[in-house]
């Protein structure tokens, strides 16, 4: 016949723009939460990502500031800090010590980079012990050189796209003038291993004219305390250690008030749309007194009216959730292009994940809040008595 | 309250010393001023009286949509006021969703609603178990089947009032009150409908109290009761 659910569907067809404005609302907010939450998990997912690209957990360097490897790479090299490479094998000693790989990190300057000229990076590695670290590096093109003093290069893709590389190709050190064969072009990874040129540690060392190294990157087991084994290093003379965990911890309280920001602009957004939802059912249940009067004297109960308000709540916040949803998925793209341009350090990995889990949650909260709402004025529905309504209009 | 079986038994309807004051602010109005009556089942009664008589409030407490301010009333033998305390609105709802039917002045049809589903709509609360197929019955007893799939604002008056009229007998109540049923409406159509309660009180044995103005509606039934400050007398 006609269910409760088609009585409280029509009565919000009965006037279609309130409805309609009241859905946009919830819609916004609704959009607003998921891209939220989806910000919140796909931020340190990315950031996760970024760090276990690095291959290693802990970093080794010689002493100086923690966070010095990013500007000397750009002062051209010229910051950087050295340390004997028999440094390896005091670290190896370590237990909780998976693996270990010597890093010479050197910079110079190409003329022919850009515009106005730029840096380039070179790594210095290891063919035994880098590669090994670094398992889920994929070539294009080519694979890693075989020894650690041939004048051979494995590069990044963009370094490899920015120099129109082969491989095959020979490609040029700057400064040094240092002919290198290309043996390998690497995949994209989303990190800064794209930039970045890998040549045999004895060549690069050679090139530099040195036999110091600048990094030594550390795998540490599994089962082993990360925070004992770092502080264990310390104990080294003249070295400073990196950890990727607190690098990351450094990284999401930059972030945190963007997050809070953020977190505000949805609660707002969902406080507005609560009030839109209290203001439309209420209007809607006071211009039908008499009609839920006459409900009541047809034999509905106050619990009937109660329900039947709710629902109609229910529908108002259960379609704008979900269009709320579907924006959010369509625009996920944009959001974070958005999101990248105001955040003080944004990883490589999309920013904004959301899937099935996080709408369905975004659905309770905001069916939740809906439902909440509608209390009130359910409620004043309920309490309707058939006798005033009739006798209102005389 | 739910215990109320007036299928077999004959329903009759039975006031005492019905009274009922308004309060408005410090001043009293004594709407009603000891009405005593007995309804037999199956009567078909008319209410006239002068404006502000206290006929409306006199059918409000007969159909359990009011509590008298003291008075007794018994249905079907069963006392329903004047046993202590006033019954509260659940209470009053189980009463007249199992004995009652209602119609007004204003037809008070759902305008979102098509005709049908006005008619099916106290089926949507409350359901006895013996009325399927009572929506399409009643369409067609009152002629109204060709609109059944119009909206209320498409249909005329009289129309509007059948409907309500159908909407008031889905469940199949004992008594339909009807508190002036052709107030909105034109000399003809008021007739007709006259003729339409009449109807249903001879073929289905229906209890029906009627609230009129129009004396020739008012003739139609066979008791008629006027009212004068609050008291009601036998004509
Ligand atoms: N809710 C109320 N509060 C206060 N006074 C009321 C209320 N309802 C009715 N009255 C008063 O009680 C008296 C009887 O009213 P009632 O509606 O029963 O008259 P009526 O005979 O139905 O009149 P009408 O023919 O105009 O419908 C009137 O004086 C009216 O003003
Ligand atoms: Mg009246």
């Amino acid at each position: 016949m006609i269910s409760r659910f088609q009585i409280a569907l029509k009565n919000l067809l009965r006037k279609k723009s309130r409805t309609l404005l009241t859905m946009v609302g919830i819609t916004l907010s609704s959009w607003v939460l998921v891209s939220l939450l989806g910000f919140n998990r796909g931020y340190e997912n990315a950031l996760n990502h970024d760090i276990e690209n690095m291959g290693y957990q802990l970093m080794v360097m010689a002493k100086g500031c923690p966070y010095e490897a990013a500007t000397m790479m750009l002062q051209g090299g010229k910051g950087l800090r050295y340390m004997p490479q028999s440094m390896v094998d005091n670290i190896t000693k370590e237990p909780g010590v998976d693996k270990v790989t010597p890093i010479l990190m050197q910079a110079f300057f190409d003329p022919n980079k850009g515009e106005s000229g730029g840096i380039a990076g070179y790594f210095g590695v290891e063919s035994s012990s880098f590669p090994t670290m670094k398992p889920f590096l994929r070539f294009r093109q080519g694979g890693w050189f075989k020894s650690d003093n041939a004048a051979e290069a494995v590069m990044g893709f963009e370094a490899a796209e920015l120099e129109q590389r082969e491989v095959g190709d020979m490609t040029l050190v700057p400064e040094k003038n240092v002919q290198l064969k290309v043996v390998g072009i690497l995949e994209r990874t989303g990190s800064q291993d794209d930039g970045t040129t890998f040549v045999p540690l004895r060549t690069l060392q050679k090139i530099a004219e040195t036999d110091l190294i600048t990094t030594i990157g550390i795998k540490v087991r599994k089962d082993a305390d990360v925070a004992k084994l770092e502080s264990r290093l310390y104990q080294l003379p003249d070295v400073q250690v990196v950890s990727f965990s607190q690098v990351k911890q450094t990284i999401m309280k930059l972030i945190s008030t963007a997050r809070v920001m953020v977190m505000s602009i949805a609660i707002i957004a969902i406080l507005i749309a609560m009030v839109g939802v209290i203001n439309t059912v209420l209007m809607s249940v006071l211009e039908r007194r008499q009609e839920i009067g006459i409900l009541k004297t047809m034999g509905a109960m106050p619990s009937d009216i109660f329900r039947l308000v709710w629902t109609e709540t229910l529908i108002l916040c259960g379609i704008g959730g979900l269009a709320g949803i579907a924006v959010a998925f369509a625009s996920a793209r944009a959001t974070d292009i958005l999101v990248r341009r105001v955040l003080p350090y944004s990883p490589s990995g999309g920013l904004v994940t959301i899937d099935a889990g996080l709408a369905a949650i975004s659905l309770c909260v905001i069916v939740g809040v809906g439902l909440l709402s509608g209390l009130y004025p359910a409620w004043q529905a309920g309490r309707v008595r058939p006798l005033e309504s009739i006798r209102g209009e005389g | 309250m739910d215990a109320i079986q007036t299928q077999q038994r004959p329903a009759s309807l039975e006031a005492r010393d019905l009274t009922r004051v308004y309060r408005r602010g410090s001043e009293e109005i004594r709407a009603l001023d000891g009405v005593s009556l007995r309804l037999d089942r199956g009567e078909f009664v008319s209410f006239m009286g002068p404006s502000g008589s206290g006929k409306t409030t006199l059918v409000n407490l007969l159909g359990c949509l009011d509590n008298p301010t003291s008075g007794t009333l018994s249905l079907a033998g069963r006392p329903i006021f004047g046993e202590g305390k006033p019954l509260g609105e659940r209470d009053l709802t189980r009463i007249r969703r199992e004995l009652f039917g209602y119609i007004f002045q204003n037809f008070y049809l759902i305008p979102t609603l098509t005709v049908r589903e006005n008619v099916a709509l106290p089926l949507a609360f409350y359901r006895k178990p013996d009325v399927d197929g009572e929506v399409d019955r009643l369409l067609g007893m009152l002629g109204i089947s060709h609109r059944m799939n119009h909206l209320p604002g498409q249909i005329s008056g009289g129309e509007m009032q059948r409907v309500a009229i159908a909407r008031a007998l889905v469940n199949r109540p004992e008594i339909l009150l009807a508190d002036e049923p052709t107030g909105n409406l034109d000399t003809k159509r008021s007739g007709e409908i006259g003729d339409v309660l009449k109807d249903l009180n001879e073929r289905t044995g229906l209890t029906i109290i009627m609230v009129t103005h129009n004396p020739d509606l008012g003739r139609l039934a066979k008791r008629q009761i006027v009212m004068r400050d609050g008291q009601a007398y036998d004509n």
